[in-house]
């Protein structure tokens, strides 16, 4: 539990404690702790190497952390695997492309729901996510690689939200995507934050990553250095010397 | 100081993505420069115009006063300019001496001492024998530092030298390119760790979106509020907010 400035309690959906994670002999992450709060978008901005997309490999099970927590709704996922980690509603949409190219835009959304075992529960979802994007529901039957870089984007969204996420990762969203597409993308987001889903954003575009967050992290060289709400880290002087290199004050 | 490596008006677009627009940068006869920007801003575009990987659109790049646009990449690697490159590109299945052989350009004679004593330099003297597969990630970055110097290029080109390796060999790659630069050679490096780039250049240009957005010392650009804006990404919602 987290008191706000008004005084009442927001409940945390994730929680991370000290994390240590890496590849092979180095750790990226070296002692990450932050909160993502119910219903708000939590966003983690920092410079190349940061530790970032590893964060978000380790919250998915991709990666397994040396040391620290991740708690989600109280319970550990450490030493889950992907596969348990996605069943408990955490869904990660990875910075690369990752629709199936040859197979059409309804069947890539569908996808999304095959460890559902239910088929009406699988046709609700899905007329939930084209209600929500009525766009991709435009294209169902269009082959997905036939799509520009941000319908991709917007479809591997819907995907994402076929198992209704407890917890929406979204890593990079805006990688690679012209800035007028960027609006679209951005928008979406904020759809489905609205729309009730909690999300962890990493996004290499601050700016408007952090203006559309309830919360944000800068982090720098695998640890958190600086957070508040998104205006505040913005607005914070030391996010420069943070991007630019030099010497900060500790946390 | 004389300008060895410099850039007129280069223009490059991949599809509609304009990756580099009037795009100018000089490097100054025994310096070090840095070239540093957000992903995407067209650093290895620039490399790759440069050393003849891919063909400018527009503008010219000059070495010393000759034109050397548009040269095919062995052409421009006679003329004195090494690189290495962001992935290392190395002969999984050659030993780590063969490597270095096939870069030599010295008599049968001479090539595999010169080979070796630039793998001692470096500091992977010891693994000549060795399958160059078989080196670790940093290991195989030390291996490119040496199989450009074994042309004894007047500039070297570096891509990313210190990204995914850990500190200690981020100090021992800057010490080497110190010593060398203090041998006489010229450095352009894109880097994204700032402590490497700004501790080591004398000199860093700023890119975005295709376009230099600032040049100069290490301690202007650190404070420089538009290379703050380019690494934060564009405002979206600039005028639409509040």
């Amino acid at each position: 539990m987290t008191e706000t400035g008004a005084g009442t309690t927001t409940r945390s959906v994730l929680k991370i404690t000290d994390l240590v994670a890496g590849y092979g002999g180095g750790d990226v992450l070296r002692g990450v702790s932050l909160e993502v709060t119910t219903g708000g978008v939590t966003c983690v901005v920092g410079p190349n190497g940061a530790g970032k997309s590893t964060l978000m490999a380790t919250i998915s099970a991709l990666v397994r952390p040396r040391l620290g927590s991740i708690e989600l709704d109280g319970r550990n996922l450490v030493g889950l695997s992907p596969r348990q980690v996605l069943r408990l509603g955490v869904v990660q949409v990875p910075q690369n492309h990752s629709l199936f190219r040859d197979m059409t835009v309804r069947e890539n959304v569908e996808l999304g729901g095959y460890i559902l075992s239910d088929r009406a529960l699988t046709a609700r979802r899905m007329a939930a996510v084209f209600d929500l994007f009525p766009d991709i529901a435009g294209w169902a039957q269009k082959k997905a690689g036939s799509l520009s870089g941000g319908q991709q984007r917007l479809v591997e969204f819907g995907r994402a939200l076929m198992l209704e996420p407890r917890l929406l990762l979204l890593d990079e969203p805006s990688m690679g995507l012209a800035p007028k597409i960027l609006r679209t993308v951005f928008g979406a987001i904020r759809q489905m934050n609205s729309a009730g889903t909690t999300i962890l954003l990493v996004e290499q575009n601050a700016r408007a990553g952090l203006r559309l967050s309830s919360h944000g992290v800068v982090m720098e060289s695998g640890r958190v250095r600086l957070s508040g709400t998104g205006r505040e880290v913005l607005e914070n002087p030391e996010i420069g010397a943070l991007y630019l290199g030099g010497p900060v004050s500790p946390e | 100081m004389s300008m060895l490596l410099r850039t007129e008006g280069v223009r490059k677009a991949y599809g509609g993505v304009q990756a580099l627009d009037a795009c100018e940068i000089e490097v100054g006869e025994g310096s070090v420069a840095g070239l540093i920007g957000p992903n995407g801003s067209g650093k290895t575009t620039l490399f790759n115009v440069i050393t003849g990987y891919a063909k400018a659109d527009a503008g010219h790049v000059y070495l010393a006063d000759r034109k050397i646009t548009n040269l095919a990449p062995d052409k421009v690697f006679a003329l004195g300019i090494g690189r290495t490159f962001q992935l290392t590109r190395i002969f999984a299945s050659l030993t780590v001496l063969e490597n270095m052989l096939v870069a030599s350009r010295h008599g049968r004679g001479s090539a595999r001492k010169h080979a070796m004593e630039q793998l001692d330099f470096v500091g992977i003297a010891g693994h000549q024998a060795e399958l160059a597969g078989t080196l670790s990630y940093g290991q195989r970055k030390l291996l490119e530092l040496a199989y450009v110097l074994v042309a004894d290029p007047a500039v070297i080109l570096l891509d990313e030298p210190a990204g995914g390796v850990n500190l200690s060999l981020v100090n021992h790659i800057a010490d080497r390119i110190r010593e060398l630069n203090a041998a006489g050679k010229t450095f352009l490096i894109v880097e994204h760790n700032m402590e490497f780039v700004m501790g080591l250049c004398d000199r860093v240009t700023v890119l975005d979106s295709g376009t230099v957005v600032a040049a100069g010392p290490p301690g202007i650009i650190r404070t420089d509020r538009r290379v703050l804006n380019a690494y934060l990404g564009e405002d979206l919602d600039a005028g639409e907010d509040e």
